[in-house]
């Protein structure tokens, strides 16, 4: 092979990569946050002793796990418009990931609550909480420790994903990537620079999200 | 003297098997009165009636004056709302077998939750009152231990003060020493004893026989969904009357 390496168009686009980067990590921290609190209205959907109630979190859960997340990216941003619902690239891309980011989480939390041992929800009800203030102030904080090394692993997941946004020209990290090499057709370094990046972050995320896990474990 | 809890005609089963076949009960202010017998025998489930922790269809329960959980209306038998119901939870106490600790809260957490969603008292006065029964179950210098820092005897102690700083009407105790290592069961044995010279008003399920004779001011001896024999802890003891309940009474541990 005669390949001879030349970064410098890297290091001269280093601020664009670094933006990319950031707005990355904005939309799959924003997109979680949303997919959390979907996820879990989903999961006691999926719970709940009402029938219809059942039927539309199991529908929306199935629909959305067994679509690819590109299909969705693109039909949330070209189909939607034309069914009167109009959004930016950001907002479009943000509300597609949390939707896919729901439909994941509401499987995590389910098998949360599941295992979830039937007493807790007793001793609440026996001290006279309501079913709602169980949820709120012990079910809910209970289970979110106990899937939080599941959370982390969909966050990384969801991180990786954002890489689809530049199918619609959001300009995250694998757009100004792909710019940079179509602008300076060094292929190889250009890949290369992108792959080690979202290594890099992907392998700091597991870190801090690891060293949070352990802050807020219970106590032993 | 009015009676604080009237129990009568409780009829409950599950899916077709009937598990209560007609409870008549009655306890006074400051009773102690000890549920036994074999396992299946319904004494659990009378109890988690009383907190409503089970519906039961025919029958009632009147504590402190008020029908628990089910109205009569137009000769309807109604079951009362959730917030009603709620209500009336937190008239009564509950230990559990398996402590039932809330696992992401200290021990002065789990007391001061009831007391601030409940009875929404300000936090100071929670506090004082937690700290206060903590004390009492010699939990003080624990109090901010998470639940899995604690033994087993100490997580019940704990779930004691966390049910009577609600100050309930009644205590109930549901085999309470039963998930406990063997030296372990001394200790929360001593706590209720206590709540029981101070005249709380409790209704126990029990396998501690000797502790059951010890406290009580009335046993009750279940045998498949009825009371087979009650009486004064000297009687049921000393002179079991019925068979059932010799037998019983001799494979037991004392």
């Amino acid at each position: 092979m005669n390949y001879d390496f030349n970064f410098d168009v890297i290091w001269r686009n280093w601020d664009l990569l670094a933006e990319g980067l950031g707005l990355g990590l904005f939309l799959a921290i924003v997109s979680i946050a949303i997919g959390c609190g979907i996820g879990l209205l989903a999961a006691f959907g999926m719970l709940s002793r009402h029938r219809t109630l059942r039927w539309i979190a199991v529908a929306y859960v199935s629909a959305i796990r067994n679509t690819p997340i590109l299909v969705l990216i693109l039909f949330c941003y070209f189909a939607l418009p034309q069914l009167g619902i109009a959004l930016d690239k950001i907002s479009s891309f943000v509300f597609t990931l949390s939707i896919y980011a729901g439909a994941y989480l509401a499987e995590v939390f389910r098998s949360g609550l599941v295992a979830l041992p039937k007493g807790l929800r007793e001793a609440g009800l026996a001290i006279g909480l309501t079913e709602f203030k169980i949820k709120t102030n012990i079910i809910i904080p209970v289970m979110f420790r106990n899937v939080l090394p599941s959370l982390s692993n969909n966050f990384i997941s969801l991180f990786k994903d954002t890489s689809l946004a530049a199918a619609i020209a959001v300009p995250e990290l694998t757009f100004y990537a792909r710019k940079i090499n179509v602008e300076s057709f060094r292929v190889i370094e250009t890949w290369m620079v992108a792959s080690m990046i979202y290594v890099v972050a992907c392998y700091v995320i597991a870190a801090l999200l690891r060293r949070l896990e352990l802050r807020l474990a219970v106590p032993r | 003297m009015s009676p604080i809890l009237t129990i009568s005609g409780l009829h409950k089963s599950f899916g077709k098997v009937e598990v209560l076949k007609g409870i008549d009960l009655t306890m006074q202010q400051g009773d102690v009165v000890s549920l036994i017998g074999s396992s299946g025998s319904g004494k659990t489930t009378l109890l988690r009636c009383v907190n409503l922790l089970e519906d039961f269809e025919q029958g009632s329960i009147e504590l402190a004056g008020q029908s628990i959980g089910y109205k009569q209306e137009g000769g309807q038998r109604r079951r009362l709302s959730e917030r009603e119901i709620a209500r009336q939870r937190a008239m009564t106490g509950m230990a559990f077998q398996q402590f039932n600790l809330f696992p992401h809260m200290t021990a002065i957490r789990n007391v001061m939750l009831g007391l601030i969603k409940t009875k929404k008292m300000p936090k100071d006065e929670a506090r004082a009152i937690a700290e206060k029964w903590l004390e009492r179950v010699g939990m003080g210098q624990r109090r901010d231990h998470y639940p899995g820092q604690l033994s087993g005897g100490q997580q019940q102690r704990v779930a004691i003060a966390r049910a009577i700083a609600m100050n309930p009407q009644i205590m109930l105790f549901d085999e309470v020493t039963s998930a406990l290592d063997p030296e372990l069961v001394a200790e929360v044995l001593a706590v209720v004893r206590d709540l029981a010279n101070e005249g709380m008003t409790m209704l126990l399920v029990t396998h501690e026989m000797r502790f059951a004779r010890d406290v009580s001011s009335k046993v009750v001896f279940m045998h498949q969904g009825r009371i087979h024999e009650e009486g004064a802890p000297e009687q049921i003891f000393g002179a079991p009357k019925t068979e059932r309940l010799q037998g019983f009474l001799a494979n037991s541990e004392f």
